[in-house]
């Protein structure tokens, strides 16, 4: 912090110590000790994705031996999945704004904010002790009797921190749902909220009502790991079927737990470049809760080839095709917005556009994979590993780096560099085309994923797949540079630097730490951008 | 912030009431997610009990009734008890709520003691899944499915009555130093909640175990 003439009080400068840092319970800070942890979670599973990647360069995998390999890819698929993405957007701009954009001074609940965020570093720390310890090698789905019985790694410490990062994400959404119910000023009505909110909301009920299922089920795997319990055990009459049916139970859902709050900030960020209210604003927030419902009852299409009834498999796949109607509604309202719309391509929305594109992409391969036929073929191949990057990463990642970037002045009150900005969200758009397209080629050709080695034929499509994340990785490596520059070079942000509606604009950047300096009364609608006489 | 300055009013809410509310609200949405975090067991248990019905009728004569029935009757009293703390807390009530929380923290305890003979009984005869198994019935293998789910559950359960005493012993010792005041009696009625969700749980415990070979 520059000490020119005085600055204003805000939540950055109101105290300078470790300590009031490690023991703050200011919603601002949380989210900020949020996102250094999940950023270097993210580095730690991006780089184990890239060696395997380098790895794949050759058919025979002339880089790493074949239990090297799996241990990479497990680590990359837990750390990115419980570390990473799923509390990577609530839990930093979530945190952050969700109290703010409603017009309140904190979350409900800030002790219980502060604790989610250590029993995330505790679950993270056992993680990484598995990791150091040599790995596990089950993939970020520990299948038994696979993890139970046969692995020779460290299955039972990875499953207790996962348990353990799984309260953290429910202690998140339980406070977003209090807040978000008692918590909004005055004027705030519930058709007033941002569709971050709503979305946040969606978040917070799978949060809430799935990750338990996981928690027992974890504990159940670990009971049979550690003591020989016999729940998922066949030669105790248990079903490890049926551990496929509990995982998927939270693990579906979890993916919507990813991609719900990026669709809720691409709703703020076409709304704000294009200075229009979002089309369709009612169909929009109720179709986050659509996706939340429908998402319990669809977790049995991972299993189509896992000995489930047919019958069974028919529902699941109806069901699941019916994911498709609130998912079409947000893209098809999201693109309608900008029609008509003052669009400008600032770098938050060169990634929301992005987003839309390769979310569309993304969602129709998965109506592929939930048909029960062509699933037969898909099933564990490459084309389900681009399929969910593609919501994963193209979805829900660049979600969060458009977010971050659109709200970073607010956050840090700097202004970043524009230029490297458009230049990343170039790099992070080509680079991921070129990771993940041909793997949809390569996995419909019937290479399986998971595996060390593949047929010469192939060889092309891994090596695209080599040049474009490292491509993908330039451009995430960039932002680092130019976004930490900003804390000391950037401008000074303004209060709204995006001339964007919402309460979060009305405040300083930095904020002051109780957010709002006066009462709050909210008298017009979201996005209450000028109308245009057409 | 606000004027009316209530010494129990956290500087978030705007009044004691929003804050009677949030704190209310997050307990049942806490409540919620332990449904579903039992609800895992309990979705195996049924799972298994539909295919090994014969397994689970002669197992539950394996497990101890009478000692299963005095812990549901020492549950069940322990809520009452912490039913009349709460009306004791809002009433400002100190030497009525002192005593009322002593003895529903008694209770859990006895309910701690009487489960760990329980345990140390299996133990002694060998019906303790994985490598201590050493139980001999008609069932051979497959027993140990049942006790697995007896043990994940009475398990899981046990260390929720742990906490419960745990939090219940802190509140009493409060009470006792006068630190209970009337204004904070929502902290006991939280704390209620959670007991009598503790209670409920054994409620289907109970049964499921224990009595499904008597009928």
């Amino acid at each position: 912090m520059s000490t020119q003439a005085v600055e204003p009080k805000n939540y950055l400068n109101a105290a300078h110590t470790v300590r009031s840092w490690l023991f703050t319970v200011d919603h601002k800070r949380i989210a900020i000790l949020y996102l250094v942890s999940i950023s270097f979670f993210f580095f730690l599973g991006g780089a184990a994705a890239f060696i395997f990647r380098l790895d794949l360069m050759t058919p025979q995998g002339d880089l790493l031996q074949s239990d090297t390999y799996n241990r990479l890819f497990t680590m990359h698929g837990v750390i990115m999945v419980f570390l990473f993405l799923v509390p990577s957007i609530p839990a930093t701009l979530g945190n952050f704004l969700v109290p703010i954009m409603i017009g309140a001074r904190d979350l409900a609940f800030p002790k219980i904010n502060l604790m989610s965020w250590y029993l995330y570093m505790a679950g993270g720390a056992c993680i990484l002790w598995a990791i150091v310890d040599g790995g596990v090698d089950t993939g970020w789905t520990f299948y038994t009797p696979y993890s139970t019985a046969f692995a020779k790694s460290n299955v039972a410490i990875t499953l207790v921190g996962i348990f353990i990062a799984g309260f953290s994400s429910i202690f998140t959404g339980f406070n977003f749902i209090v807040t978000i119910h008692k918590m909004r000023a005055p004027g705030m009505t519930w058709f007033r909220l941002p569709l971050f909110i709503w979305a946040h909301y969606a978040t917070s009920l799978i949060m809430v009502l799935a990750t338990p299922v996981l928690a027992v089920t974890v504990f159940l795997a670990a009971l049979e790991r550690l003591f020989g319990f016999g729940i998922f055990d066949a030669s105790k009459g248990g079903d490890p079927v049926l551990f496929q049916h509990l995982f998927w139970f939270y693990s579906h859902p979890a993916v919507y737990i990813m991609i719900l709050p990026s669709l809720g900030v691409v709703a703020e960020l076409i709304s704000a470049f294009s200075r229009k209210r979002l089309f369709g604003y009612r169909f929009v927030a109720f179709s986050s809760i659509a996706i939340a419902a429908l998402g319990f009852l669809v977790w049995g299409h991972h299993m189509f080839v896992s000995t489930q009834s047919p019958y069974l498999g028919i529902v699941f796949s109806l069901i699941s095709f019916l994911v498709a109607v609130p998912s079409a509604i947000k893209v098809f309202n999201y693109t309608a917005t900008l029609y008509k719309g003052s669009v400008s391509l600032d770098s938050p929305m060169i990634y929301a556009l992005g987003f839309i594109g390769l979310f569309v992409i993304g969602g129709l391969t998965g109506i592929f994979l939930a048909t029960l036929a062509t699933d037969v073929h898909l099933h564990d191949t490459y084309f389900v590993v681009a399929h969910f990057h593609y919501i994963m990463v193209g979805g829900a990642l660049m979600g969060y780096l458009g977010g971050l970037h659109f709200w970073w002045p607010k956050i840090t009150g700097r202004l970043y560099s524009e230029f490297w900005a458009k230049i990343s969200a170039g790099l992070v758009f080509a680079g991921f085309n070129f990771t993940f397209f041909p793997q949809f080629i390569v996995g419909y050709l019937g290479n399986p994923r998971r595996y060390h080695f593949y047929p010469p034929e192939f060889q092309i499509y891994h090596v695209m797949s080599t040049v474009g994340s490292t491509i993908l990785g330039f451009g995430y490596i960039i932002p680092v540079i130019y976004l930490l520059a900003s804390l000391k070079w950037g401008k000074k942000a303004p209060a709204n630097p995006w001339e964007a509606k919402g309460l979060e604009w009305e405040i300083p950047s930095p904020p002051p730490t109780e957010n709002f300096t006066g009462p709050v009364v909210v008298t017009e609608e979201a996005y209450a951008y000028p109308v245009r006489k057409s | 912030m606000s004027s009316d300055a209530n010494p129990y009013l956290a500087h978030h809410f705007d009044d004691i009431v929003q804050q009677h509310e949030s704190v209310s609200l997050g307990m049942w949405i806490f409540l919620l997610t332990e449904i579903m975090f039992f609800g895992g067991i309990f979705f195996a248990y049924t799972i298994y009990r539909f295919l090994y019905p014969d397994m689970f009728h002669a197992m539950s004569h394996h497990l101890d009734v009478t000692m299963g029935t005095i812990n549901t009757g020492v549950l069940l009293t322990s809520s009452l008890t912490m039913a009349l703390a709460v009306n004791a807390a809002q009433r400002g009530m100190k030497k009525r709520l002192v005593t009322m929380l002593g003895v529903t923290c008694a209770a859990g305890v006895i309910f701690l003691v009487i489960k760990y003979f329980e345990y140390a009984h299996k133990f002694h005869v060998g019906s303790v899944p994985g490598r201590l198994w050493t139980f001999e019935t008609e069932f051979g293998n497959q027993a140990q499915l049942f006790y697995s789910l007896y043990f994940g559950a009475t398990g899981l359960h046990g260390l929720h009555v742990l906490i419960g005493v745990v939090i219940i012993g802190v509140l009493t010792i409060l009470a006792w130093k006068d630190k209970l005041p009337q204004g904070r009696a929502q902290r006991v009625e939280m704390v209620g909640l959670y007991w009598h969700f503790v209670d409920l749980v054994w409620i289907f415990v109970f049964p499921l175990f224990y009595l499904i070979g008597r009928t």
